[in-house]
C-alpha cells in the first residue's frame, strides 16, 4: 500500500536533513535496509494506532525543539561510589578524555563510530536485526529511522561476568542538539553484565539499544533519564532471549516535555525472565510533561516468565500513556505474563492513558495484566499525620511507597537506592 | 489537660448533626472511659479531636493544654501532644514501620523545636519497646500494618504510642477484634504509659477492657452528648444492665 502522501513529505524532509556514514564499514548493508524499512512506513503520524496519545510532531520535525541544558551540579553523580567502566557520549559525540578506556574483564567493548577499524562480525549479526524482527507487528519507524543514521553507539559482548557494570553517561550542553545514538549488546552463553545509561542524552535524542541474550546469560540495564524539562526523546530497548536467560531492565525518569520509551521484547529460547518496568514523577507546572512507555512482549518459548511493571507520579497537568502488550504465540506453553501500569494523580489537572493488551494463542499459560489510576488515599494521609507527618512530607512518603514496586525490580540493591534518592530530591525540588 | 466544652459537630456533606453539645474535663494523670451504644457519637468525637476531615464543628471548643485544637492540622495536634490510637489502624504498602515510626517521632521533635533522634538511638529504643510488646524485628522491617492480623495492628499502634510518648491518649474502640490474651497484652502496653502527666481517653463499647486497663472515671455517651459520669461501677452497671436502663433513667 502507498504510504499517504504527507507521510511521504515528512519523511522525505527528515531523512534529506541527515546523512549515511561515508565510512559505512560492516554497518552499511544493515543501515540500508533500515531506510527501506523507514521509507515503506514512513514517520509516524498522529492517527497512527500507537501514537494516538503521543503527538509525534516533534520528533518528526526536520530541526529539533530548542532544549536548554538543565544545571544538575545541585545533585553528586548519580552512582558515585560504583566502581562503573563509564563512557561519554556530550551530546552524541564520544569523549574518549572523559571516558574510560574501554577494556573490562568478561567484556568486549568497542564503539559504532570505530566501525572502519574493524569488522565486528557478533555485532553485525545483531546491529539493526532485531530492531528489523521489531517492526512487527507494529511498525517503528524511529528505531528504522535510528539503524539507518546512528552516528555512534556502544558495543557490547560479554563473553563472561563482567568485572564491573558499564555507565554510559550522557551529557547534555548544546541546547540545539539532536542524536542518533544505537548500543548493541550481546550476551553469551552463561556470561553477564549490567549496563547503565544515566543523563540527557541531547535536546532531541533517538537511542536504540539492540540487546541479543543467549541461553544463560544475564542482562541488567538500569536507566535514569535525567531531568531536563525540555526535552524530546524517542528510546527503543529490543531484547531477544535464549533459553534461561534474564533480562531485566528499568527506567527512572523525571519531567521532560516528550518521551517516548519503546520496549521490544522477545522469548525465543524455553525458561526465560523478562522485567521491563519503569517510574516516571512529572510536574508540568514550568513545562509540559508527557511520558509515554509502549512495550511488546512476544512469548514464543515454553516455560517463560515476564513483568512489566510501569508507575507514574502525574501533577500539574503532566500526562503519563502507557501501551503494553502480551503476545503469546502458538505452543508458548507455562508462559507466565504479569503486566500492571499505574497512575498516581497528585491533582485532577493531570491524566494517564492506558491501553493493556493481551493477546493470547496459547491455552496453558497463566497471564494478567491490570491498569490503576488514583490519588493519593485519604486514610493512608490521614495515619501518618495524626502521627505527627506534616502533610507534604506524608504525601512525599505515599509517592515513594508508590513508586517502591518498580524500584523494587532492579537487581542491585545500590542502584535502586541511588535512584529512590534521585525522586527524593526530585519530591524535594517540586514541593508547590 | 483535655477540656471540651459545649461541642457541636455535624458531617461536612451531610445535614447532620452528630455531637450535640459534649462538655467533657480530662486531667492528666487520669484514664476518663466513654462508653455507649452504637452510632452514640464516640468515634466521631476521637476523630473530630484528631482532626479527621469531614467534619464541621458547629459550636463549642476543644483545648489541649490550653490550646486550642480545633483549627490545628492533624500533624501540629500530634505535636502538641495527642495521639489516637486507630479503631482500624491503616495499611500503608510501601512504607517500612520502623521508616514511619522514625519519620514521625523526628516530625513531631521538630515541630516542638527539639533536637531530632539519631538513628542509634531510635533503633535502640523502639527495639526494647517492641520487645515489650512482643512485636519482634519482622514486624518492624514489614510495611506499616501490611498483613498484620488485628492483634498485631493493635500492639503496633501501642508501640507507636510507646515511642512518641504524647499527652493525651485517645483509644478508639481498641479492645474490637482482640481475644483475650491480645487484650491483656495491649492493657499491659498502655498500663505502662499511666504517668501523671498523661491523660487517657479510652472509648469503648464492652466493659471488658476495663477489666485490665483501670479507669478513673466512666462516662456514658448517647446520642451526641454525655449523659451520665461516675467512677469505675457505672462501667460493671452497663455490663450487668445494658445501656436501655441508664438511657431510660436519663431520657
Amino acid at each position: 500500500m502507498a504510504l499517504p502522501e504527507q507521510k511521504q513529505d515528512a519523511t522525505h524532509a527528515r531523512v534529506s536533513a541527515l546523512s549515511l556514514p561515508a565510512e559505512g564499514g560492516w554497518t552499511r548493508a544493515a543501515r540500508a535496509d533500515a531506510l527501506s524499512r523507514l521509507n515503506a512506513t514512513g514517520l509516524p503520524a498522529p492517527r497512527d494506532e500507537y501514537w494516538r496519545f503521543t503527538r509525534p510532531a516533534d520528533l518528526n520535525a526536520v530541526e529539533p525543539p530548542r532544549a536548554e541544558p538543565m544545571d544538575e551540579s545541585d545533585e553528586p553523580p548519580l552512582y558515585e561510589d560504583l566502581p562503573a567502566l563509564t563512557v561519554v557520549f556530550r551530546d552524541g559525540v564520544f569523549d574518549a578524555d572523559a571516558s574510560d578506556e574501554l577494556a573490562l574483564e568478561g567484556v568486549e567493548i568497542s564503539r559504532l563510530g570505530a566501525v572502519q577499524d574493524a569488522d565486528i562480525h557478533w555485532a553485525r549479526e545483531v546491529y539493526g536485526q532485531l530492531e528489523a524482527r521489531g517492526q512487527d507487528p507494529v511498525t517503528r519507524p524511529f528505531a528504522a529511522l535510528n539503524t539507518a543514521f546512528a552516528t555512534d553507539g556502544i558495543l557490547i559482548h560479554a563473553t563472561g561476568r563482567a568485572a564491573r557494570p558499564i555507565n554510559i553517561a550522557y551529557l547534555h550542553e548544546d541546547a540545539a542538539s539532536d542524536p542518533i545514538l544505537h548500543h548493541v549488546v550481546k550476551v553469551d552463553d552463561s556470561a553477564s553484565v549490567t549496563v547503565l545509561e544515566t543523563g540527557a542524552v541531547g535536546a532531541r535524542f533517538n537511542t536504540v539499544m539492540e540487546a541479543d541474550i543467549a541461553g544463560g546469560g544475564t542482562l541488567h540495564h538500569v536507566r535514569s533519564q535525567g531531568r531536563n524539562r525540555e526535552r524530546r526523546a524517542n528510546t527503543h530497548t529490543f531484547a531477544r532471549l535464549g533459553a534461561r536467560s534474564v533480562f531485566k531492565s528499568f527506567t527512572l525518569s523525571l519531567n521532560g516535555a516528550l518521551t517516548r520509551n519503546e520496549h521490544v521484547v522477545e522469548f525465543q529460547g524455553d525458561d526465560a525472565v523478562a522485567h521491563v518496568a519503569g517510574a516516571a514523577i512529572g510536574d508540568g507546572r514550568i513545562a509540559p510533561m508527557h511520558h509515554d512507555d509502549t512495550v511488546f512482549v512476544t512469548h514464543d518459548a515454553v516455560n517463560c516468565e515476564s513483568r512489566q511493571v510501569f508507575k507514574k507520579v502525574l501533577k500539574n497537568g503532566a500526562l503519563g500513556v502507557f501501551q503494553g502488550k502480551i503476545l503469546v504465540r502458538p505452543g508458548a506453553q507455562k508462559t507466565d505474563g504479569y503486566q500492571i501500569s499505574q497512575a498516581l494523580l497528585l491533582d485532577g489537572d493531570s491524566q494517564f492513558l492506558a491501553k493493556p493488551e493481551l493477546e493470547i494463542y496459547a491455552d496453558d499459560v497463566a497471564c494478567s495484566h491490570g491498569s490503576t489510576t488514583g490519588a493519593i488515599d485519604d486514610d493512608m494521609l490521614f495515619y501518618l499525620r495524626a502521627r505527627g507527618v506534616p502533610e507534604r512530607r506524608a504525601t512525599d512518603l505515599l509517592v515513594l511507597a508508590f513508586l517502591a514496586e518498580t524500584l523494587a525490580e532492579i537487581e542491585d540493591e545500590q542502584i535502586a537506592e541511588a535512584l529512590r534518592q534521585r525522586l527524593e530530591n526530585w519530591l524535594d525540588r517540586h514541593a508547590d | 489537660m483535655l477540656e471540651i466544652k459545649n461541642l457541636h459537630v455535624k458531617l461536612e456533606e451531610e445535614d447532620k448533626q452528630i455531637l450535640k453539645g459534649v462538655d467533657l474535663t480530662v486531667e492528666a494523670g487520669k484514664v476518663h472511659a466513654i462508653m455507649g451504644p452504637n452510632g452514640s457519637g464516640k468515634s466521631t468525637l476521637s476523630y473530630v479531636l484528631s482532626g479527621r476531615e469531614g467534619y464541621e464543628v458547629t459550636e463549642g471548643e476543644a483545648t489541649l493544654l490550653g490550646q486550642d485544637i480545633l483549627e490545628m492540622e492533624p500533624e501540629e495536634r500530634a505535636a502538641a501532644g495527642m495521639f489516637l490510637a486507630f479503631q482500624y489502624p491503616v495499611e500503608i504498602p510501601g512504607v517500612g514501620n520502623m521508616t514511619f515510626m522514625r519519620t514521625a517521632v523526628n516530625a513531631q521533635r521538630k515541630a516542638r523545636g527539639e533536637a531530632e533522634m539519631s538513628s542509634a538511638d531510635f533503633l535502640k529504643e523502639v527495639r526494647a519497646k517492641a520487645k515489650e510488646m512482643q512485636i519482634d524485628a519482622d514486624m518492624l522491617k514489614r510495611p506499616v500494618n501490611v498483613g498484620f492480623s488485628g492483634g498485631e495492628k493493635k500492639r503496633n499502634e501501642i508501640l507507636q504510642m510507646a515511642m512518641l510518648a504524647p499527652k493525651l491518649c485517645i483509644m478508639d474502640e481498641t479492645d474490637s477484634g482482640l481475644d483475650v490474651d491480645a487484650m491483656k497484652l495491649v492493657a499491659n502496653g498502655v498500663n505502662a504509659l499511666r504517668a501523671p502527666d498523661r491523660g487517657f481517653l479510652v472509648i469503648t463499647h464492652y466493659q471488658r477492657l476495663l477489666d485490665h486497663i483501670q479507669p478513673d472515671v466512666v462516662h456514658i455517651m448517647s446520642d451526641g452528648r454525655i449523659v451520665k459520669t461516675g467512677g469505675p461501677d457505672l462501667a460493671l452497671e452497663v455490663e450487668k444492665n445494658g445501656y436501655t436502663d441508664i438511657l431510660k433513667e436519663n431520657a
